[in-house]
């Protein structure tokens, strides 16, 4: 398959130690180079250590390497790729609509903000628009994750810190999210329910008395964070003007989501670009302006119960409709139908296809197997996930796969803004500023 | 299935010169060294025979005489409609006050997004206007993304900027294409420090070499690792799927394919 020499005659073979650069001697510490480094570093009070991968201080596997003089941290380097998955890669070798759920999978605690950019971005290249129904129930959906997200940063961001009575209340009440996402979509986590066109199943009977149930809960849970976080004064010293980030930071370093609202802009892709029809919902942006730990761990609570208010108006907005594109072209053709081992293809359908009509067989075939045709040319597709600006950049040749499947991740991106938050702190804190970033790995590696 | 002769499409085909405007009506004619290192028109896409994806064997879908030109995306016309008019003016003149006009080679619509393609030694310049110009201000770069279109296309490697104006909501397309032999184009990390992850990354999956940055490694793949994984020449690898009864599926690169 290869065609040219695997190691580029333009850079010569890679290098897998130090090298020279216009910035200076670039380590790339991967366990060949580390006694050079150390000798080159290392002076009587200098320090350095590594962090990581395997830590359950830091969020993942996320590897730091922290050069110290004492307590101070006088250099960060962040170093990822252990959950490399290649992802982008795989989408190419699939159809449009198999590639959800490739895409599901990689920020693996927001896998709907993913569908949805992914969706929004493949209907942007087809020109078409999901129903309002399917629309509504997207932001639902989006919504409830966004309370799961919080909730295990709440949960990780307390474990980390030493707060574990956090922990187990987060992890407890995400349990809530995801048995009610279970019920409404049939898994837990990794969906692949929002599909281009719209969603593959309306909604199940008895919904609105669950998420009714679910909002009740929250509402009687969410205070009790506020109780033990809050006012607490440990908490509030580790994590007040702690991982200072202000706005010119922030935009240099492309910074986006909450980390972004708590330097003071007000910056939410679903109140300045909206998608899906958030302009329907009302809602706040809570910002600060402490451009601290503190001030992000704030507007993240702030954020689930604006979360909830966009849910209880979901409620009220679901009007009577298709969830999916009236195009046989692109919809898939089969209702699905739950049965005793799940979500799978309606028996009814399988009935008509295999014994009445031959033409509704070769098209569920053509359909299920070659895809759909993309028209040729490349889109942009952002969403505002809980980690901040989540974006598809989606190139179509005109087959039925995908060109190339690009993901600006936010936790890729905000995890640069690292080492401007943790150096010159204390080592204590440079895990209070890697939890306030909340990245998840799976996504930064994708 | 792939015809490396017809990346270009010839005159009356799909996309061809013949469909596309007179040049002289933009940027891209401007200055004698605006196509000092562009070779004909930008292709995004490969060229496709046949049908059903048949492969190394006779025709018997019926279908092999069908022939499909690769995609050019079109040089769009004035106006190009809403605020594109006015971000193009604003870039064209701040770059003009600077005494540069070979930067934009192509400004294509589409989908309601506009695309810059621009000369890559001009890159850094063109984003220094539009971070700091009033009437442009894209403080934010969203993304770098690195597209590969398949080694049967000139000028197959592509280097994608997604760029938002925060002030005035708006984003833009910056699009550099640069040729395999010779991947290099400028850094923008001092304009846009946000573009460092991204460009190694770039680099790491497409062998885009970003001169200038500070410090180019892989962030992705093993710091030893041969090849630019996500290069159309560099295969998915994978094992069959077996099945009871000697039953078996190949890797999802070898199972057929109908685009």
């Amino acid at each position: 398959m290869t065609t040219e020499p695997l190691t580029d005659p333009t850079t010569g073979p890679d290098p897998a130690e130090s090298r020279e650069t216009t910035e200076g001697r670039v380590y790339t510490v991967t366990g060949g180079d580390w006694d050079e480094f150390l000798d080159d570093n290392s002076g009587e009070e200098r320090v350095v250590i590594n962090l990581g991968p395997q830590h359950p201080s830091t969020h993942g596997v996320l590897r730091l390497v922290l050069e110290l003089e004492g307590e101070t941290v006088t250099q960060a380097r962040s170093v990822i790729g252990y959950l490399h998955t290649g992802i982008e890669k795989n989408t190419e070798y699939r159809t449009w609509t198999q590639g959800v759920t490739f895409v599901t999978r990689m920020d693996y605690l927001a896998p709907l903000y993913n569908e949805a950019a992914y969706c929004l971005g493949v209907e942007k290249l087809l020109g078409i628009e999901a129903p309002e129904r399917a629309q509504t129930f997207r932001i639902m959906l989006m919504e409830l994750n966004r309370i799961s997200s919080h909730l295990v940063f709440l949960a990780t961001g307390a474990m980390e810190l030493g707060a574990t009575t956090g922990m187990t209340f987060g992890f407890r009440d995400r349990e809530e999210v995801l048995h009610l996402l279970e019920f409404l979509t049939g898994l837990r986590m990794n969906h692949a329910f929002i599909r281009p066109g719209g969603v593959a199943q309306d909604l199940p009977e008895g919904y609105r008395e669950k998420v009714l149930e679910f909002l009740k809960v929250m509402d009687k849970r969410l205070p009790d964070y506020d109780k033990l976080f809050s006012g607490q004064p440990i908490w509030k010293q580790r994590l007040k003007d702690v991982g200072y980030l202000p706005l010119d930071g922030c935009l240099q370093l492309g910074v986006t989501g909450p980390l972004l609202r708590s330097a003071g802009i007000a910056w939410d892709l679903r109140k300045v670009q909206p998608y899906c029809g958030y302009e329907r919902f009302e809602f706040e942006v809570p910002t600060s302006t402490d451009a601290d730990c503190f001030a992000r761990y704030l507007l993240r609570v702030e954020e689930i119960r604006q979360s909830l208010k966009i849910i209880r108006q979901c409620l009220d907005a679901f009007e009577p409709g298709p969830v999916m594109v009236d195009d046989p072209k692109i919809a898939w053709p089969a209702k699905l139908s739950i049965g005793p081992d799940g979500l799978g293809n309606s028996l009814e359908h399988v009935r008509k296809i295999m014994g009445q009509s031959m033409e509704s067989l070769i098209h569920h075939f053509k359909l299920v197997t070659e895809g759909f045709d993309v028209p040729p040319g490349q889109v942009y597709s952002p969403v505002e996930s809980p980690r901040g600006e989540l974006g598809y950049h989606l190139v179509s040749d005109g087959g039925t796969r995908p060109m190339r499947v690009h993901v600006r991740e936010p936790s890729f991106v905000n995890l640069q803004a690292f080492p401007a938050m943790a150096e010159g702190g204390l080592v204590a804190d440079v895990i209070a500023a890697v939890a306030s970033i909340d990245p998840v790995m799976g996504g930064v590696d994708r | 299935m792939t015809d490396s002769k017809r990346t270009t499409p010839d005159p009356g085909e799909r996309g061809s010169s013949a469909e596309r405007p007179e040049p002289g009506l933009e940027p891209a004619a401007q200055g004698a060294g605006a196509d000092a290192d562009r070779r004909g028109p930008v292709v995004a896409g490969r060229s496709r025979k046949g049908m059903f994806g048949v492969r190394g064997s006779g025709d018997t879908s019926g279908y092999g005489g069908l022939r499909l030109p690769a995609h050019v995306p079109p040089q769009a016309e004035r106006p190009y409609g809403g605020w594109f008019d006015d971000v193009a003016d604003a870039l064209l003149d701040s770059l003009r006050a600077k005494g540069i006009d070979d930067a934009v080679q192509q400004v294509t619509v589409d989908r309601g997004e506009i695309t810059f393609y621009l000369a890559r030694q001009r890159l850094v310049e063109t984003c220094r206007s539009l971070r700091d110009d009033p009437a442009l201000r894209f403080e934010l770069c969203s993304s770098v993304s690195g597209v590969d279109y398949g080694p049967e296309v000139p000028q197959r490697l592509h280097s994608v900027y997604h760029l938002t104006s925060m002030t005035y909501r708006r984003r833009i397309r910056l699009e550099v294409a640069v040729d395999v032999d010779d991947p290099h184009l400028p850094s923008i990390v001092e304009v846009y420090p946000t573009a460092d992850f991204q460009e190694r990354e770039a680099w790491d999956m497409f062998g885009l070499i970003y001169d200038g940055h500070p410090a180019l490694t892989r962030i992705l793949m093993p710091d030893d690792w041969d090849g630019h994984p996500q290069r159309k020449d560099y295969p998915l690898g994978g094992i069959p799927v077996e099945y009871k009864g000697g039953a078996e599926i190949p890797p999802p690169d070898q199972r057929r394919a109908y685009t």
